[in-house]
């Protein structure tokens, strides 16, 4: 490795690219973007879902080899082709977001990986590695029984494993891809502390995160992605959330909530004293038509729980539920469906939409005995329905048989409400329908919620991002613990109360 | 201890279930608990656990062969016929052969679903076919009884005289195996190459971010599997004294039942060699125990299924709920246990 020259050491990158274009089967994922990382900053990589950011860590990190013209300069060496082994050696270290993690293998194992890559096979030393793990536990101020297998482990600990191995030898830059996605507030004060402490050691620290709040605390430079092309380089003082996210989506959004008075419409579904032990207990709120009810309130607080016992997954240990005026006792989710009651699952990757298969298959899987000829499904029918909805909806596809998985975040959670709305419900329940969806999008799934409840629908939204709740209902239900801790008003409250107690 | 059997419950359960059903069968037969039989289940398992330990490291790379039995019949025919060609040979040729031979097979499943990415179960059904049919299509069925006398000649390692005048013997297929179970536990947990077979089976996508070579690590099991196939191809052929085409036709599924007993996953990433030699010997153990017993021989493959079943479950069951004493303390916070009930 060559080293600095005394003067200009400062000055000088520690990592920077230049003209990096990647192209997936005629899809341009990265336009001629540069990069520059500061020897010890801390700096953010911000831009949507799509946006080139993982891809641009996976071409820095030798995974992917970017298109010929490309100038990756490393501590002043110059690297043609990087590979995974090269930038090890270096000391980039990733953090992926989804971990790369191997869950059978012990937590040692994981954490000291390095030691058991590349070709040549050696002998294994577990003694090395198990102190190897410890020693980088214990820079981070934890401490894990290293021996047992990774899967018995909670993601939050999985987390600090993945930090831990990045550490493990000289690491030079780290790159954090969403590190706080599943994280709770106390831990991800605990990670941001790590990241300042590895900033005041040398170590330069790339940050990726949606969470603008944190952006803004820990790095003091953003470069901004927009489709897959450069957009600028910032420094953090000065910037608000508001510019960052306007930076990234190239649009403005002005937030006012949407809460109407809807009290003197009929009521929809009722539900009183629900309770099921251990989950939630009297529970009871009125739904009116037209209505959009919020439900907010931290993981495990109750709130899906009782969404999937309104739909029939689960039965009530005691209350009523009352429909149109009808009490119901729905056995199955079947049942529920056919009585006019919709739910869009928290999970859209694994349990709202079937991924392999195509956007028409999966928009009229709840909906097959409407478009039937006979017994038989027909065509036709399929297909006059779904061009319906997806018309109806904005939908951005290209043809109907192309899988759902080739669809964006936003345009996928758009086909399954349309799923839902193609079986004609008078209530729909959306679990949290803006997980894994790019702000821009979010405002477009909200415009269509405020559409069907124009249009008399009366909806359940579930979220545990408050604000999405307060400005997009009518009326804010807090779940805590499985009660009811408090009926918000959005126009007679303000936001700040709301987060206040929700995050109390 | 605790910690012990809760990283190798599925080795505990089977030496739980081979030591309980050892007990019933001495009781149940008087010649179940001898020294005799013993090295009996000993001889008749070794070419199966050959095969075991070979099949286990494919697994464990996260991939599965239909074909490596029929492929070993394939082998113990071009290694017939090769010795037959350089004038007899001896052992040191003929493992050679067998093992080249092994080698080139696996290494053609690997390259098939290398090179074209089709999964594994696909390719080695279809090599299965392949090997079996042009091996019957040239042999056109025919065995091979005229093998070297050296081969056919039955090679005692250890014998002792027991009371009643029959001999106790461990044959040479037996230390073969011994050699070939202590090779692959050292190449699967003490290489670097062996844990990155792990890492590859569990996650390949982490693996390949680490710049694990994916090519190599199939070329690896799917040749470390047939180098197996072929000595145990040899060593049926001398434990048969003949070459039978489709004598070993049958076996992948009973050595594949009996790996995933020993607690190696379909899907990769997990199991252990130990697992799977205690799941090649509780198999050989039933079927030998209903012999003694003197039930039909047409009832043996229920019956073995059945306990296959039955040793699956009781492993795979949360060992914790069957035990509650054994249940270990929770790593998470009750905050995690929380969130995984609302997810």
């Amino acid at each position: 490795m060559s080293t600095a020259t005394d003067e200009g050491a400062n000055a000088r990158p520690l990592l920077s690219l230049r003209g990096i274009n990647m192209t997936f089967g005629g899809v341009r994922a990265l336009k001629n973007v540069s990069f520059e990382v500061m020897p010890g900053e801390v700096h953010c990589l911000a831009g949507e879902n799509g946006s080139g950011k993982s891809t641009l860590i996976k071409v820095i990190s030798g995974v992917y080899t970017p298109a010929a013209g490309a100038e990756i300069v490393f501590d002043g060496e110059s690297i043609p082709h990087m590979t995974p082994g090269m930038a090890q050696a270096r000391g980039i270290q990733i953090i992926w977001q989804d971990l790369a993690l191997f869950p059978e293998m012990s937590v040692a194992e994981n954490i000291a990986f390095q030691t058991l890559s590349g070709a040549r096979p050696r002998p294994v030393n577990y003694a090395t590695i198990r102190s190897v793990a410890e020693e980088a536990l214990a820079r981070l101020g934890v401490s894990l029984d290293v021996d047992r297998p990774l899967k018995d482990y909670a993601i939050a600990q999985r987390q600090i494993v993945a930090i831990a191995r990045a550490l493990v030898g000289e690491a030079r830059v780290v790159f954090m891809d969403e590190p706080t996605a599943s994280l709770t507030q106390s831990e991800t004060d605990h990670l941001l502390a790590i990241v300042r402490n590895l900033s005041a050691s040398g170590v330069a620290v790339v940050f990726v995160s949606h969470r603008l709040a944190e952006v803004l605390e820990i790095s003091s430079r953003i470069t901004v992605l927009r489709d897959g092309a450069l957009v600028g380089v910032y420094p953090v003082e000065g910037m608000t959330q508001s510019k960052i996210t306007e930076l990234m989506t190239g649009r403005t959004f002005d937030q006012n909530t949407r809460a109407r008075d809807v009290s003197g419409s009929s009521v929809v579904l009722s539900a009183s004293n629900l309770s099921r032990p251990g989950e939630f207990s009297d529970i009871s709120f009125d739904l009116h038509r037209g209505e959009t009810l919020g439900i907010t309130g931290l993981l495990g607080s109750g709130r899906t729980e009782l969404a999937l016992t309104l739909f029939g997954m689960r039965r009530p240990a005691s209350g009523t539920v009352t429909l149109s005026g009808r009490p119901v006792r729905f056995a199955s989710n079947r049942e529920a469906i056919a009585a006019g009651v919709a739910y869009l699952s928290e999970d859209r990757l694994s349990l709202g939409l079937n991924q392999p298969q195509s956007i028409a298959d999966n928009l009229v899987m709840a909906s097959l005995n409407r478009i039937l000829s006979g017994r038989l499904i027909s065509t036709e029918k399929k297909r006059s329905l779904v061009s319906r909805w997806i018309a109806d909806l904005g939908v951005k596809i290209g043809r109907q048989d192309d899988a759902i998985s080739t669809l964006s975040g936003g345009n996928q959670q758009r086909v399954a409400i349309a799923k839902w709305l193609a079986t004609d419900p008078k209530v729909l329940i959306l679990d949290s329908p803006t997980v894994g969806v790019d702000v821009g999008a979010r405002a477009g799934i909200f415009e269509i919620v405020a559409r069907l409840a124009e249009a008399g629908l009366s909806i359940i939204l579930i979220s545990d991002e408050v604000p999405e709740v307060y400005f997009n209902a009518d009326r804010v239900i807090h779940m805590e613990k499985g009660r009811i801790a408090g009926v918000y008003d959005p126009r007679a409250s303000t936001l700040k109360d709301l987060e206040a107690s929700v995050y109390a | 201890m605790r910690k012990l059997f809760l990283s190798h419950t599925t080795e505990f359960v089977l030496i739980g279930v081979i030591v309980a059903m050892s007990v019933f069968l001495g009781f149940a037969t008087d010649r179940f608990l001898t020294l005799g039989n013993a090295f009996d289940l000993l001889n008749i398992s070794a070419v199966n656990i050959i095969f075991a330990v070979g099949l286990l490291v494919v697994l464990i790379a996260g991939g599965i062969d239909i074909s490596f039995a029929v492929a070993a019949s394939v082998v113990q025919y071009v290694t017939a016929l090769a010795l037959e060609r350089i004038g007899g040979g001896g052992w040191v040729s003929g493992l050679l052969i067998a093992g080249s031979a092994g080698i080139f097979l696996g290494a053609i499943n690997a390259f098939l679903i290398h090179r074209f990415r089709i999964i594994s179960i696909v390719v080695t059904i279809a090599t299965f076919n392949i090997y079996f049919g042009l091996l019957m299509f040239f042999t056109k069925g025919v065995s091979i009884y005229n093998l070297p006398d050296w081969l056919t000649t039955r090679v005692i390692v250890y014998e002792r005289e027991m009371a009643d005048g029959s001999w106790a013997e461990i044959t040479l297929p037996v230390v073969v195996m011994a050699i070939c179970v202590l090779a692959t536990w050292l190449f699967i947990s003490r290489t670097t190459t062996g844990r990155q077979l792990y890492a590859f089976g569990d996650n390949p996508e982490g693996a390949r971010r680490f710049g694990i070579n994916i090519g190599a690590m199939q070329f690896i099991a799917f040749g470390w599997l047939g180098l197996m196939a072929g000595i145990a191809g040899l060593m049926q052929a001398h434990y048969a004294q003949e070459v039978v085409p489709n004598a070993l036709y049958g076996r992948e599924l009973d050595v594949l039942a009996a790996v995933v007993l020993g607690g190696a996953r379909l899907g990769g990433g997990k199991g252990s060699v130990l697992g799977c030699v205690l799941g090649v010997l509780l198999v050989s153990i039933t079927q030998n125990g209903l012999n003694l017993m003197g039930v039909s021989p047409f009832a043996f493959k229920m019956i073995v299924g059945a306990i296959i079943l039955a040793a699956i479950t009781l492993s795979s069951a949360r060992i914790e709920k069957l035990v509650p004493i054994l249940a270990p303390r929770k790593p998470a916070d009750g905050e995690a246990a929380a969130r995984g009930e609302s997810r």
